[in-house]
């Protein structure tokens, strides 16, 4: 068996998962929506088949389970028949969390990278501040996330920055790792040669030592805004927020509009998948070059 | 108290006299503290005088203590008994002022840099002005024969170039003493004899002082004006050969009589510091 070239290798398996993802949703969706359909048409009290019965199931307002084209259905209706600045569109929604995810994910880098420099430069703060980064993470972010809006709440600071303040919770631990490990990637060759050069502290950070820790910062960032992304739909839970995907799960769960919840969720997934994207990007014109190694 | 220079080794120090010593080791010693508390004596009452313009070839088996010594030399150890100058200094003061360019085992080039500014960055850290950088760099890139290459990173390059960009970067401080550890060691022979050449075409032009630590004996007959010969446990020098063969060195060297006598006393040297034994 030879694959023609130009064809990626990855094509053939890529789309065998998808079929079978495809028949297993459609038939999980007929499995479950069947005594639903079933109870709707005998209230309609006219004769039916097995093929009323699964089209019934196939094509309910309020499904326990979607199928896969009633979710794009709703998502495509939702993209483009409102502006997307009208709370309808899901892309409103995304814009709202992304802007969340996005300021946590900053702040995340920056307070996960002054730990890591802590931890790698002074042994005592490896010591003291390791085993709370570490319980930090123990916690559920569910618990967590309402304590901080209430908090914050208190505080005045309503909208963005709480759920920021989420994301960053989650965000900054795979900072932490990845930059401890990085920022000690250095070959010990390539520090004695800072030696030789009589290179102060300062010098091998920011010659050497940050550098060397970028690949494993990209790894890292690749992790972080993915999650960053799930902390602000949690963080968009508790404040019973009227806008981001949170919101829109939120209130497709108090109407048991289940198409919506699920348009949501494939809106977040592919919000995931842009923003590791673009980071993949960034990496790729940034490392790229020296980077393949 | 038993010296450990050999007659040759003084006799070499007296005749070498009137150049000043570049290196001045007297009874160096290095013990390294262990975890299973039996200290390894890395370096044992080690003296040695380098004078300018020499070019000195560290030999031996492995755990000879030759890299550590060029390391003390390099102030990347420090000893834990003697004395040792390096011009007129102490090591760390040498280093502090960049009296010297090291070169490693492996290239140690960062990857993120191109060649160019591999080269440059010993030249930044000195505060130079980017114009003058430039020109340094690209003026030791094309005496290593590196010219064309400057925008390459290092994994675009063989592991010969690579290890002459090295070479370059330490040039480019425009040091009087060049320490090199088995720089060659990881190449090829072919690459090696092409870049023993291009080494000794390069000291001859420079006037500069070199410590090669090798384990090859050709390299360092081939290359040296002196060379030293240690031994393992204690590290310790066994003879100081001096290499009389004239300045001017082609590979057709290495087939002349007088090769093959300086080559078979660093044998015997090596020999007798059982250094054949397993």
């Amino acid at each position: 068996m030879t694959i023609k070239r130009g064809l990626s290798p990855s094509v053939l398996p890529v789309a065998t998962m998808t079929v079978l993802l495809l028949v297993v949703w459609y038939a999980g969706a007929a499995w479950l929506n069947l005594p639903q359909a079933e109870e709707a048409l005998t209230r309609a009290g006219k004769p039916f088949g097995f093929a009323d019965l699964l089209t019934q199931a196939y094509s309910m307002k309020r499904p326990i389970l979607p199928t896969p084209d009633q979710v794009l259905t709703e998502l495509w209706t939702s993209l483009t028949s409102y502006a997307p600045t009208s709370p309808r569109n899901l892309l409103f929604h995304a814009g709202v969390t992304a802007q969340a995810a996005l300021t946590g994910l900053a702040m995340g880098v920056v307070l996960g990278t002054l730990l890591a420099v802590g931890i790698v430069y002074t042994r005592t703060l490896e010591a003291s501040l390791l085993p709370w980064v570490i319980a930090s993470q123990t916690i559920p972010i569910l618990a967590i996330a309402p304590m901080i809006v209430v908090i914050l709440g208190n505080l005045g600071f309503t909208g963005l920055l709480p759920k920021a303040v989420i994301c960053m919770y989650l965000c900054f631990f795979p900072i932490t790792v990845g930059m401890v490990k990085g920022l000690r990637s250095a070959d010990p060759l390539w520090l004695d040669l800072m030696r030789t050069y009589s290179a102060g502290g300062l010098r091998a950070f920011w010659s050497l030592r940050l550098p060397a820790s970028l690949p494993f910062l990209f790894t890292s960032l690749k992790v972080s805004v993915a999650i960053s992304v799930t902390g602000a739909i949690v963080g968009e839970l508790p404040t019973g927020g009227q806008a981001g995907l949170g919101a829109r799960l939120l209130s497709g769960s108090y109407y048991g509009q289940t198409v919506q919840i699920w348009a949501a969720l494939v809106m977040a997934a592919l919000l995931s998948v842009l923003l590791i994207a673009v980071v993949r990007g960034v990496e790729l014109v940034l490392l790229g070059r020296g980077g393949a190694r | 108290m038993h010296s450990p220079s050999p007659p040759h080794a003084s006799g070499a120090t007296v005749r070498q006299a009137p150049a000043a010593p570049i290196v001045q080791a007297k009874n160096l010693s290095l013990i390294y503290p262990t975890a299973d508390g039996k200290p390894v004596t890395a370096l044992s009452e080690v003296s040695l005088t380098i004078a300018k313009g020499d070019f000195v070839s560290l030999i031996g088996p492995s755990g000879c203590g030759k890299t550590t010594l060029l390391r003390v030399i390099a102030d990347l150890e420090r000893p834990t008994a003697g004395t040792i100058t390096v011009e007129g200094l102490t090591p760390e003061q040498a280093r502090l002022k960049r009296l010297y360019g090291y070169v490693f085992q492996a290239p140690a080039l960062y990857p993120w840099r191109t060649v160019e500014r591999n080269v440059m960055l010993p030249l930044e850290i000195m505060g130079l002005s980017r114009a003058e950088r430039q020109a340094r760099a690209r003026e030791e890139l094309g005496r290593v024969g590196l010219a064309g290459f400057e925008r390459k990173f290092p994994w675009q390059l063989s592991g010969g170039m690579q290890q002459r960009a090295s070479i370059a970067r330490a040039l480019a401080l425009k040091p009087d003493l060049l320490l090199m550890d088995e720089p060659f060691g990881a190449l090829d022979e072919i690459t090696r004899d092409h870049l023993n050449l291009h080494l000794t075409q390069l000291w001859r032009g420079t006037g500069k002082t070199c410590v090669f630590v090798t384990h090859s004996i050709a390299e360092a007959v081939f290359l040296s004006t002196r060379i030293v010969v240690m031994s393992p446990r204690p590290g310790r020098i066994l003879d100081v050969i001096d290499c009389d063969l004239p300045r001017e060195r082609t590979l057709d060297i290495r087939e002349s009589p007088e090769f093959a006598a300086i080559a078979h006393r660093v044998r015997d040297g090596l020999k007798e510091g059982h250094s054949y034994d397993d």
